[in-house]
């Protein structure tokens, strides 16, 4: 038997140690903590089972070589009594864990009505982030990174217009599908300021894999000052690189697709790009924001996310760079 | 190993009848699963109507003259049903060959009112989910109809053939027989529920 | 000699005359004709089995394509067009093509063996089912082989395999590929409980049936009650794909949903489907290699009903995360923990029997011993999943691959293995080899555990899966490359499991009628069976009907030996009520299932093929149907 295996316990903490930004066991928000609790609990309970079960077997079987002789009389009575016994605990450990799972589930809660609702939709194979009208001004739009402040309610309203996804961040709660027709909710929360990644967890097609988000859990302050800053329309540059490179975006197909606030660009079908430059990643958290990645992928889409939505739109190597310095610049 | 034989079965019937015949038991067997699938069809009916803000989906509700003719048909063809299954099990095949042709052409009736059937419904299947379900209800019960119809002109012929006077036949008609009742059945829930449940 | 009005008895025939007028009227013919008529269900059974285990083989290639592609980040080997072809396949192929249809085939061969009967019921659907089985397979691997594989994965959620985002035909091939391989489950079924009800050797009443045969009489019911959820499901899908209704398009009135609902409907028993038979293998294999009977054999009855009654009830727990009400989903937490109690009852049984029995380590018995180690781990994760807040953080990532992998390669798979060690001297006549064995199993083991268990580790850290590739900056490229090298431990293993098969099966040590000193019927008969299986029809008067102090078995004589005849048997008693004819060989199930295949293929291009294409399908059937007038066809 395989006993350094045999330890999901030993693994479960090895794990959590080394859980990284993305992870069930590396729990930063209240729902994910109390799934946590849950989730360690349970494992070890059943761990203890395991354990039980196995020596069991190796007893019968070691038991039954030692001592032939003794095994071909005797009455089934004590087996029977020791097969009822072990029923009756498996109902009761059954009942028990059934139980603890009601009890996160009711910890977990709904968000209060006074939360801050945030509209996410899931497309093939981005996010769409919508921020209502407030009493701080008006809604905004953004794509693939959610901000939200730390330690408060926050209800995500998830929608699909194409496929079913799953919205998932494991640090700050359990998953939920954003099914096409229907409206689902999830109460996210953020104990500690950070950066959360999640990914789509609802196969989703050809891209489902790179299909990330971020949410970046700030103070309240930090929250409001980037609302404010979402709120504002693109910024326009003295740059002549940086001018040349909106105008050729204006000009080629880009602005079909992009909104660019503040600028002729009103496209729906892909991201809004207003604050792009903003933004940590790119594609659905495929590259790091940086020049050099908005070229490559500006540049040639298909060979980077193949199959996504974007097409390889040709440029000369000086559009080429003028947008790229264009996309960083809209902060 | 020996052998000690300690049963003689030769005394026993070369074929059995009713329960005891392995085609009963499949015939059964086919009309659980197909039951099944019938019954799937209503739920699938029913979980659409409770999601729909009204219902029928922008259609008015059926109407009832030729479906209703359909159902009082399908439930009287039981009667002469019930007399070919009799007199199957009493081989007598003059009265089986007669009993044949009339649940022949009693299978016929149906499919003709049927077709007033889907036009009552006052959609096309592909006009919304509504009108979808209620053509595939029909479809589906049609095919029943058209299969138990094809299985009862078939066993007719046989009845006219030389393979006819043989017990086994017989319990071919019971099967039969038994299909039909099978088909009247499953008719008058998928009745209800396509010409009622939107009356409620 | 009897004649006494109808037919030749057998009643004062001597063994080598009996032999010959049986062998006479039971072989099959040689050459192609032969074996493309025939209806032995031994024949049968052999060929489902080598099939699905052909299946499995391609299956496995499969599997380690996913685990070249997965072994490191960002990696290259496989497109992502590609790569969802490979993982739908993968499942599809694993679900519908071997595990469901290896299952059945092993009962096609042993149920009537075990039963003590000579054929199967209907032996003409028997054949037909394998036809469309096979078209089914045909079908699923050629659109992969030109590159119109399935994309949609093996549960084939709408809408992205809907009309909109399913795109081609690779969806319909999906979809009528269940059609096919659905008609030939549910036909097996059919056969399997017509089969058990009446066609029990005198004697077997209710509380005598082997415990294999009460798992696949379960499972057959579960086949035909789960079955068609899926063919409404799937037909449902093609009609909103190819005649535009509105099923499943919320913008008509659809659901998604619905969809979910019914393929779960089905997809839950399905795991039962496959389970129950490999619980039936694992009773039986215990109860020979500790020399016992398997303790609690009510209990053990019970617990397959107990499961097979709450397989109807669990399926929302695959959709905890799709947002419907709170209520159900604790409705549903409760069911999917209550089947823990009838499986944790018959491991409690199996442990009592290995207690008190004396245990005998043989190939078969040490892969039950593995099935017990692993099942119970796929066991307890299946409880974790079942609570809502777990599976909010495992649903659809790695750990639930873990999972299942667990509990069907763990509970379904290492016990079929065990069983193919168990009864292939009963198949051909011949040993497979018990030091190959040994390593197999070691091999299988050890890779299995090595391959599987780091993937619940991966999933708690947030690899989802279905993705077919992952990001350097992820920190799971260490545990990933891991596990692509373990696979091939476990692909090693299963190559030489297929070498000793092929192998043994022709130079293997040949068999005894019993090699193991087992106890049920089919032990009374010769390695390989004769085509007529038993000689004289054996009669059962206790559970285990050739236990050690059996002398001489006790038999039935009287039937026929001059048309193919066996006996009907009451439901309850198995009391003897007639002789019945089988039907002999005919080439007519083949030409039906052709022209099933002709209608199915076709209608997933035009809807007219379900009206054109059913009138070869009715001239067919009335050609299987129409008497021949044989020996057979009296009564």
């Amino acid at each position: 038997m395989k006993t350094h295996r045999a330890l999901p316990l030993s693994v479960l903490v090895l794990a959590s140690g080394c859980g990284g930004y993305q992870s069930a066991l590396g729990a930063k928000g209240a729902p994910a903590i109390h799934v946590e609790h849950l989730i360690v609990g349970i494992v070890a309970v059943c761990t203890v089972i395991w354990i039980l079960v196995m020596m069991m077997l190796v007893l019968a079987l070691v038991r039954a070589r030692r001592s032939v002789a003794s095994q071909a009389t005797g009455s089934e009575k004590p087996l029977t009594v020791a097969v009822s016994a072990a029923i009756a605990a498996t109902v009761v450990i059954i009942a028990g864990m059934t139980i603890a799972s009601f009890y996160t589930t009711r910890n977990i809660g709904l968000p209060d009505s006074t939360a801050l609702t945030i509209t996410v939709r899931g497309q093939q194979w981005w996010w769409q982030v919508f921020y209502a009208d407030s009493p701080a001004g008006p809604g905004f739009q953004t794509a693939n990174e959610i901000h939200i402040p730390v330690g408060r309610d926050v209800r995500l309203r998830l929608e699909s217009p194409d496929v079913i996804h799953s919205f998932w961040v494991p640090s700050l709660a359990g998953k939920q599908d954003l099914v096409p027709g229907r409206t689902n909710s999830l109460l996210l929360r953020a104990e500690k300021p950070g950066v959360y990644r999640g990914q789509c967890a609802e196969f989703c097609g050809l891209q489902h894999s790179h299909m990330a988000i971020l949410v970046i859990a700030e103070t309240q302050a930090a929250f409001e000052g980037w609302a404010a800053t979402q709120r504002l329309d693109a910024a326009g540059s003295a740059d002549p690189d940086i001018a040349a490179g909106q105008a050729s975006f204006m000009a080629k197909p880009c602005a079909a697709c992009h909104t660019v606030r503040g600028t002729p660009a009103g496209g729906t079908t892909g991201p809004d790009l207003t604050h792009v430059g903003g933004r940590r990643t790119i594609a659905a958290g495929l590259l790091e924001t940086t020049r050099g990645s908005l070229a490559a992928w500006i540049a040639d889409p298909q060979t980077l996310k193949p199959g996504n939505n974007m097409p390889m739109v040709p440029l000369t190597s000086i559009e080429l760079r003028n947008i790229s310095a264009y996309m960083e610049s809209l902060k | 190993m020996k052998d000690k034989v300690v049963i003689d079965l030769a005394h026993l019937p070369p074929h059995g009848l009713g329960t005891a015949s392995q085609s009963w038991w499949g015939t059964l067997a086919f009309m659980l699963i197909e039951g099944t699938g019938f019954a799937l069809a209503i739920v699938v009916y029913l979980y659409l109507m409770s999601l729909a803000p009204q219902w029928p989906l922008d259609a008015a509700p059926p109407d009832l003259v030729a479906g209703t003719t359909l159902t009082v048909f399908l439930v009287l063809s039981v009667l002469p049903n019930i007399l070919v299954n009799r007199w199957a099990r009493q081989q007598d095949l003059r009265k089986v060959r007669i009993g044949l042709i009339v649940m022949s052409l009693v299978g016929i009736v149906p499919l003709i009112l049927r077709a007033f059937e889907f036009p009552a419904m006052h959609i096309k299947w592909d006009q919304n989910a509504y009108g979808s379900i209620v053509w595939v209800m029909l479809g589906l019960h049609t095919t029943h109809i058209l299969t138990d119809l094809v299985e009862t002109l078939v066993l007719t012929c046989l009845m006219f053939s030389r393979h006819a006077d043989n017990p086994r036949r017989f319990g071919d008609v019971n099967d039969n027989a038994m299909y039909w009742n099978f088909v009247v059945a499953t008719w008058l829930p998928m009745y209800a529920c396509l010409y009622w449940v939107p009356r409620l | 000699m009897t004649q006494d009005g109808d037919g030749l008895r057998d009643s004062s025939m001597e063994g080598s005359e009996l032999h010959r007028r049986l062998t006479a009227i039971w072989s099959t013919p040689s050459g192609l004709w032969g074996a493309l008529s025939t209806v032995d269900h031994k024949i049968i059974g052999r060929r489902y089995v080598t099939t699905a285990f052909v299946f499995l083989a391609l299956g496995g290639v499969l599997s380690l394509l996913i685990r070249l592609q997965l072994a490191q980040p960002e990696a290259r080997f496989i497109g992502p067009d590609r790569y969802n072809q490979i993982f739908t396949m993968h499942g599809t192929n694993m679900m519908f093509l071997f595990a469901v249809p290896v299952m059945q085939a092993m009962a096609i061969y042993l149920v009537p063996l075990m039963v003590g009967t000579r054929n199967i019921a209907f032996p003409r659907l028997n054949a037909f089912s394998y036809w469309v089985y096979l078209a089914g397979g045909l079908l699923l691997w050629i659109a992969f082989a030109v590159d119109t594989g399935p994309d949609v994965g093996w549960f084939a959620y709408v809408p992205l395999a809907g009309p909109e985002y399913g795109a081609g035909k690779r969806a319909d091939i999906w979809a009528q590929m269940i059609t096919f391989t659905e008609v030939s489950a549910l036909a097996v079924a059919v056969e399997i409980v017509v089969t058990v009800f009446k066609q029990r050797a005198p004697g077997m009443s209710l509380d005598r049936i082997p415990l294999f045969v009460w798992s696949m009489l379960v499972t057959s019911f579960l086949v035909i009650m789960a079955m068609p959820a899926i063919m409404v499901a799937s037909s449902s899908l093609i009609l909103d794909r190819l005649v535009g209704t509105h099923f499943f398009n919320p913008a008509e009135g659809g659901d998604v949903l619905l969809w979910q609902h019914l393929f779960w409907f089905f997809g839950h028993p399905e795991v039962y489907i496959i389970f129950l038979p490999a619980v039936g293998m694992v009773s039986t294999i215990v109860a020979t290699f500790t020399r016992r009977p398997v303790f609690g054999y009510l209990g053990m009855v019970m617990a397959l009903i107990a499961t097979g009654v709450l397989a109807f009830g669990l399926w929302v727990h695959h959709m905890f995360v799709a947002g419907l009400p709170r209520l159900g989903e604790s409705f549903f937490t409760a069911s999917s923990m209550a089947i823990a109690v009838p499986a944790g009852l018959q491991i409690f049984c199996w442990l009592a029997t290995m207690w008190a029995g004396r245990p005998v380590f043989k190939t078969p018995f040490l892969f039950v011993i593995g099935f017990m180690v692993i099942f119970v781990i796929g066991g307890l994760t299946g409880v974790m999943v079942a609570s809502v807040p777990f599976d909010t953080q495992v649903h659809d990532t790695y750990f639930v691959v873990a999972h299942f992998h667990y509990v069907l390669v763990g509970g379904a798979v290492f016990p079929l293995l065990g069983a193919v060690y168990y009864w292939f001297p009963k198949f051909t006549g011949r040993m497979m080899s018990e030091t190959l064995g040994r390593w197999i199993f070691g091999l299988i083991f050890t890779g299995f555990n090595l391959t599987f268990f780091p993937m619940h580790i991966l999933g708690l850290q947030g690899m989802p899966r279905r993705i077919y590739t992952y990001q350097p900056e992820m920190p799971w490229s260490g545990l990933n490359l891991f596990i692509s090298l373990s696979a091939v431990i476990l692909a090693l293993g299963f190559l030489l499991f297929f070498v000793d098969a092929i192998r043994s099966a022709r130079s293997g040590s040949l068999a005894p009628a019993n090699p193991w000193g087992a106890r049920t019927l089919e032990w009374a008969t010769s390695s390989p069976p004769p085509p007529y299986n038993f000689a004289r029809l054996p009669v059962v008067d206790r559970l285990d009907p050739l236990s050690d102090d059996i002398e001489a078995v006790p038999v039935a004589s009287g039937l026929r030996v001059d048309r193919r005849e066996l006996l009907t048997s009451s439901v309850v008693h198995a009391s003897p009520e007639a002789r019945e004819a089988s039907p002999g060989d005919s080439i007519w199930p083949l030409w039906a299932a052709l022209a099933s295949t002709l209608m199915l293929i076709w209608s997933i291009f035009s809807p007219w093929a379900v009206v054109w294409g059913s009138i070869p399908l009715a001239i067919t059937l009335i050609g299987w149907f129409w008497p021949k007038g044989v020996p057979e066809d009296e009564a």
